[in-house]
């Protein structure tokens, strides 16, 4: 009961935030709400499933190419594009799943597939001259007044509302799964793969549908990344440190949690945003700043609340086991 | 008429014979305990019942269907339940949820598999910790935990692999009565048991392995006077 009246007065907040803020307050607010999506997406791998992976800007990656390409060389728009975006990352998800889980391949081995298939598919963009190769791939830019939903060409509300529409349909979506017999499978596979198989679940199959959702729910933050950005480079949206900031929203907010995920992108990103601007202000110039700063907050949610911040604050709130 | 026949199963290790054309039978509604010392091939017969590992020759067949070399979630799903001689509790999941998610095998829809779990709890006593996390119990619960998650999938077999393993002698005697209790229900239980007090107390039928092969068969009364048993357990020329 009280989570649902702390969700609904979120909801109420977030809708209403373009109101209230300006446009630079918005952009943060859209980046947090891309990263809170992001988060969700990866944690029903990692957080449900118990897959890790530190691979997933490789469906960033894809996802922003396949819209990208078929709106500037085709013409063919983004709520068309998202659905080869999403085939092309579940394809390539599942072959990676395939590979991994009829070999046997967990844990840390997995983990460094994933980091693989993100790594080769960067280099092998930069070589792919129709798509600009490692000169960047570049959408034409509309002013920023118009409001085009279509196309998704418009100014910051917009994306404002694109992405917590997004965020908001990840977090249902990741509710309703998670109390869905593919929770409870996940759950188990998560705690114990051996003991999960005993009590008939196929693991195999099951695992691989974690890939999957996972794949193609990041894809769409990749379709949005590049009609937001409007420019993609392979080392840009490839590279590690994409998938790295990814995941450390769910890892600071909590591991498997509805909330974490949420509470983990906006500490983040907000946190490291007034920082910029405080280094900045002070007219120091420290390059890579918010890189340490992310260290250190990894650091202390390590050591002081291993399970990320989500359960103990819920503990708090009175919201039961943070789910 | 045996819902589980064993026929001449075989399987070496790198050569090491572990299991040797070993046979028997489960008969519907028994209570079969497979006994030996230790390298006798007692846990090799289970895992290829479970489906862990294929048989080099021999096959098993459980209800008129060759169930060898399927994999566990198909063994589970064709109607044989397992507990691990080492529990492995969902920790981090809630003692009904990890019933739940046995429980989902039989019903895949979840309020209906939450309410299977619930009276599968309440059969086992374990209905008042159903919100606890597993990995609170303690040892004679989480027993009874792997259990109640087992019969969640609506087994015909349960398989227990030294379920009493661990267990103090009251502990012990709580959960033959637990067993016995399921096998009169219908349940057929074919148990792995190292701790004689539960098997004396609890098998109707008794089959002896010694380096993978059958050396003896028969009420537990009777196994244990065998001379061949007693060689295999305490050596030659032993007196009782």
């Amino acid at each position: 009961m009280r989570a649902g009246a702390l969700l609904a007065v979120l909801a109420a907040a977030l809708v209403a935030l373009p109101l209230a803020a300006n446009s630079y307050f918005l952009s943060v607010a859209t980046l947090v709400l891309y990263f809170a999506y992001t988060g969700q997406a990866w944690n029903v791998m990692m957080g449900f499933a118990g897959q890790l992976s530190l691979g997933h800007s490789l469906y960033v990656g894809l996802g922003a190419y396949a819209a990208a390409a078929l709106f500037t060389k085709f013409g063919v728009g983004p709520w068309a594009g998202m659905w080869l975006a999403m085939a092309l990352c579940v394809a390539a998800g599942v072959a990676i799943g395939l590979l991994a889980f009829r070999f046997g391949i967990s844990g840390v081995y997995f983990a460094l597939l994933t980091i693989a298939f993100a790594e080769f598919t960067r280099i092998g963009f930069d070589h792919i001259g129709w798509l600009g190769g490692p000169g960047g791939l570049f959408l034409k830019i509309e002013g920023r007044k118009t409001f085009d939903l279509a196309n998704l060409r418009g100014g910051q509300t917009m994306f404002y509302y694109v992405m917590l529409a997004l965020a908001a349909g990840a977090f249902a979506l990741c509710a309703w799964l998670l109390r869905s017999r593919a929770g409870y499978y996940w759950r188990a596979i998560r705690e114990d793969e051996e003991a999960a198989r005993a009590l008939g679940i196929n693991t195999f199959r099951w695992k691989l549908l974690a890939v999957a959702i996972s794949a193609a729910m990041t894809s769409l933050a990749g379709v949005f990344f590049a009609f937001y950005y409007n420019n993609l480079f392979p080392e840009q949206i490839f590279h590690i440190s994409q998938s790295i900031e990814i995941i450390l929203g769910p890892i600071v907010g909590g591991i498997g949690t509805l909330f974490g995920p949420i509470l983990g992108a906006a500490m983040l990103t907000a946190l490291a945003d007034a920082l910029n601007n405080l280094v900045a202000a002070m007219g120091w110039d420290i390059p890579g700043v918010k890189q340490v700063f992310y260290g250190v907050i990894l650091l202390l949610v390590v050591v002081f609340v291993p399970n990320g911040i989500w359960p103990p604050l819920a503990k708090r709130l009175g919201l039961g086991r943070g789910s | 008429m045996a819902l589980l026949a064993v026929r001449a199963l075989s399987k070496s290790f790198r050569g090491l014979r572990a299991v040797s054309g070993a046979s028997f039978d489960v008969s519907e509604g028994g209570l079969m305990a497979l006994i030996g010392p230790n390298g006798a091939g007692k846990t090799t017969i289970f895992n290829m019942a479970a489906g862990v590992y294929a048989p080099d020759e021999g096959e098993i067949v459980f209800a008129g269907r060759r169930i060898d070399g399927l994999r566990p979630h198909q063994i589970c799903a064709a109607g044989i339940g397992r507990t691990f001689q080492i529990v492995k509790p969902f920790a981090g999941l809630s003692v009904l949820d990890n019933v739940i998610v046995g429980a989902l095998q039989r019903e895949p829809r979840v309020p209906r598999a939450r309410a299977l779990a619930l009276g599968i709890l309440e059969k086992l006593d374990l209905a008042a910790k159903q919100d606890l996390p597993a990995s609170s119990l303690t040892l004679p619960d989480r027993k009874r935990l792997e259990v109640a998650r087992a019969l969640a999938t609506g087994p015909r077999l349960l398989l227990l692999d030294e379920a009493m393993a661990g267990l103090r002698p009251t502990e012990c005697d709580q959960l033959v009565a637990v067993f016995r209790e399921l096998n009169r229900g219908g349940l057929t239980i074919l148990l792995i048991e190292h701790v004689m007090r539960a098997v004396m107390a609890l098998a109707r039928q008794v089959v002896v392995l010694h380096h993978g092969e059958v050396i003896a068969r028969g009420a537990p009364a009777e196994v244990v006077r065998d001379p061949a048993v007693l060689e295999c357990y305490l050596g030659e020329d032993a007196e009782v």
